[in-house]
């Protein structure tokens, strides 16, 4: 198929759709409010179900529903809603749905903005909500890779039977660039669900739930969650971008990472030995590229759409063994590639670093 | 020898555990007999709340989920836009429906989605101990309204049949109560009814249920029921508030 212009939130819509993706509920907030509003028309057309809920708490619980139901389930939302969802969200992940949530993350705290951030890493990779428990994270920093990671999404989701967050912001959420989609014929085959509850007939009932009384089931029941979310590790993406001989390396994702590779483009051709990490899942944590990543670097520097949250996890999946630093813009403010050149100059001329 | 009264297959044969005199288990069995006169049990999904009924998923022979407080009609909204030839409940008491979840049964309602809810109104937080619902009575003693719920502090209990009549999503609303026998009757006639709409497809329909909780009131239950009549039903008038007719859907 020939590559089409498209904004991001649209195309993220007809992704979803083509990875067979039925069923919608959400509620508007800015800047993801064009995925419900491509999802209304385009769903109907290949007789799924779109359907605008009172409020993000009503939404994911409508997808919990869905899901426990056996469908292919998506939501999506932004920051502000995104911690409404939360209580829905761990009921999901304690129940062990399938379903995929999208966050076009905006600046906060509080209301905050509703121009592009990354302050919801945390929220994102350590759970959300109350209780013991992971999403799958994926960060797309293009289009083309929300779109080609939208199939995955899915199919982690079925195959974990977990929750699959895309983290993404709301750069990615409004821009437009070229994108090709898979082809629309290719027939998604949707794993079997004997959990789902479809009505009893000629076996046993099921029940979706995550309430255990018993507090030694209930800890078992922690127990196999955490070894699937350890199972988890090998599904790690990432992406290398000048990084075998580098000796500062910045670490991004999403938007940011963009904004990054620009400056390391800046730093080359100025002679500094640059290169750029950038994870595409945050959760599980691509730990040993990282380190790989950063073997000969005596800097790495973060850069984030926040006030600092993916450094926490590069300095403790570096263990810290190299000095991490941090550079980030935050309330939708966006970093640019002059900016972040300055920090790289700044790190290069510090020499070798001391660990922290 | 002639079977004259046995346990309806769409109830499980798992022990309850509602305090004695809690009128949960006879609206339980209602239901189930129901669904089985129906022939439905196959066929249904049912959505049990927080709150005493928390572990409806055990008692109901069927498929079931647990939800959130207040927010099982939202879920029974995501199986049944998934399943729409599937008879999809929930079954909640006041505390869940009428204060955490008073949006999503308004909207539920509103959507006019092809559910049926079953409300069991006890005017009290049964499970965590007896606070006060939005349901309570002006002067009802609850363990946050100590000295009665004052309406000028605590404002007035919320009537939610006559509220969601006034919806036009909704099909069929009727307040019942199962305090002698012939209520029961009723009771019975009532969530058939509303069973039947859902099934005719022809919108939301909910049964209130007028309950006891003889623990947290501080009553016997013999006491109980007589309260729920001397008390509650002149707050909470039992009766049919809307019934869509023929032809009207």
């Amino acid at each position: 198929m020939a590559k089409v212009l498209m904004k991001g939130n649209e195309a993220l819509g007809e992704a979803a759709v083509r990875a067979g993706c039925r069923y919608f509920f959400g509620y508007p907030i800015t800047p993801q409010n064009e995925i419900p509003q491509y999802l209304a028309k385009r769903l109907p057309e290949v007789g799924g179900v779109f359907l605008q809920a009172e409020s993000e708490i009503a939404a994911i619980n409508m997808v919990y529903g869905a899901a426990g139901s056996g469908a292919r389930v998506m939501t999506s939302s932004s920051s502000p809603g995104i911690s409404l969802k939360q209580e829905g969200i761990t009921y999901i992940a304690g129940a062990e749905l399938p379903c995929v949530i999208v966050n076009m993350q905006r600046g906060g705290p509080g209301l905050g903005s509703i121009q592009p951030g990354q302050a919801d890493y945390f929220q994102a990779v350590k759970g959300g909500g109350h209780g013991d428990y992971k999403l799958l994270v994926l960060a797309p920093a293009t289009i083309q890779e929300t779109v080609d990671l939208m199939g995955k999404a899915f199919d982690l989701a079925d195959e974990y039977r977990n929750p699959v967050m895309i983290l993404g912001d709301g750069i990615l959420g409004q821009m437009m660039e070229g994108v090709e989609f898979p082809a629309e014929e290719t027939p998604v085959t949707l794993a079997e669900k004997s959990w789902a509850t479809t009505g009893a007939k000629g076996r046993k009932r099921n029940v979706v739930n995550s309430l255990y009384l018993d507090p030694i089931k209930l800890e078992k029941h922690n127990e196999h969650l955490q070894r699937k979310y350890e199972r988890m590790a090998k599904e790690v993406l990432w992406e290398n971008y000048k990084t075998d001989d580098a000796e500062l390396v910045l670490v991004g994702y999403g938007s940011s990472a963009r904004v990054a590779k620009a400056a390391v483009d800046l730093a080359r051709a100025q002679g500094i030995k640059a290169g750029l990490f950038r994870p595409i899942t945050l959760f599980p944590f691509p730990k040993e590229a990282l380190q790989e990543a950063c073997k000969q670097a005596n800097h790495v520097l973060t850069v984030e759409m926040s006030m600092g949250q993916l450094v926490e996890d590069v300095r403790y999946n570096l263990e810290f063994k190299v000095p991490v630093h941090f550079y980030g813009r935050s309330g939708g403010m966006v970093p640019t590639n002059r900016a972040v050149l300055e920090e790289i100059i700044r790190w290069a001329k510090s020499g070798k670093g001391e660990n922290q | 020898m002639i079977t004259v009264f046995e346990r309806p297959n769409s109830l499980t044969t798992a022990k309850t555990h509602y305090c004695p005199g809690c009128t949960h288990g006879i609206i339980h069995r209602l239901v189930a007999e129901v669904l089985d006169e129906l022939g439905v049990q196959e066929d249904t999904i049912g959505v049990s709340p927080v709150g005493c009924a928390v572990l409806a998923y055990d008692y109901f022979n069927v498929d079931m989920h647990e939800a959130a407080h207040g927010r099982a009609p939202a879920v029974a909204t995501g199986i049944k836009r998934v399943h729409p030839d599937k008879i999809v409940f929930t079954y909640q008491g006041d505390g869940d429906l009428a204060a955490i979840g008073a949006a999503e049964i308004v909207h539920a309602a509103a959507r006019g989605e092809k559910i049926t809810t079953i409300f069991v109104n006890n005017a009290i937080f049964g499970m965590t101990g007896g606070q006060m619902a939005p349901t309570t009575l002006v002067g009802q003693v609850s363990t946050t309204a100590p000295k009665g719920r004052d309406s000028a502090i605590q404002g007035y209990p919320l009537r939610i049949s006559e509220m969601l009549a006034t919806i036009e999503g909704t099909a069929y609303i009727a307040r019942v109560s199962v305090h002698n026998p012939q209520e029961v009757a009723k009771a019975k006639k009532a969530i058939k009814t509303a069973f039947e709409f859902q099934i005719a497809g022809r919108g939301f329909t909910l049964v209130e249920v007028l309950s006891t909780c003889p623990t947290n009131w501080g009553y016997t239950p013999k006491e109980s029921l007589k309260w729920l009549v001397d008390n509650m039903i002149p707050v909470y008038p039992l009766g049919v508030k809307k019934t869509l007719e023929e032809g009207k859907d």
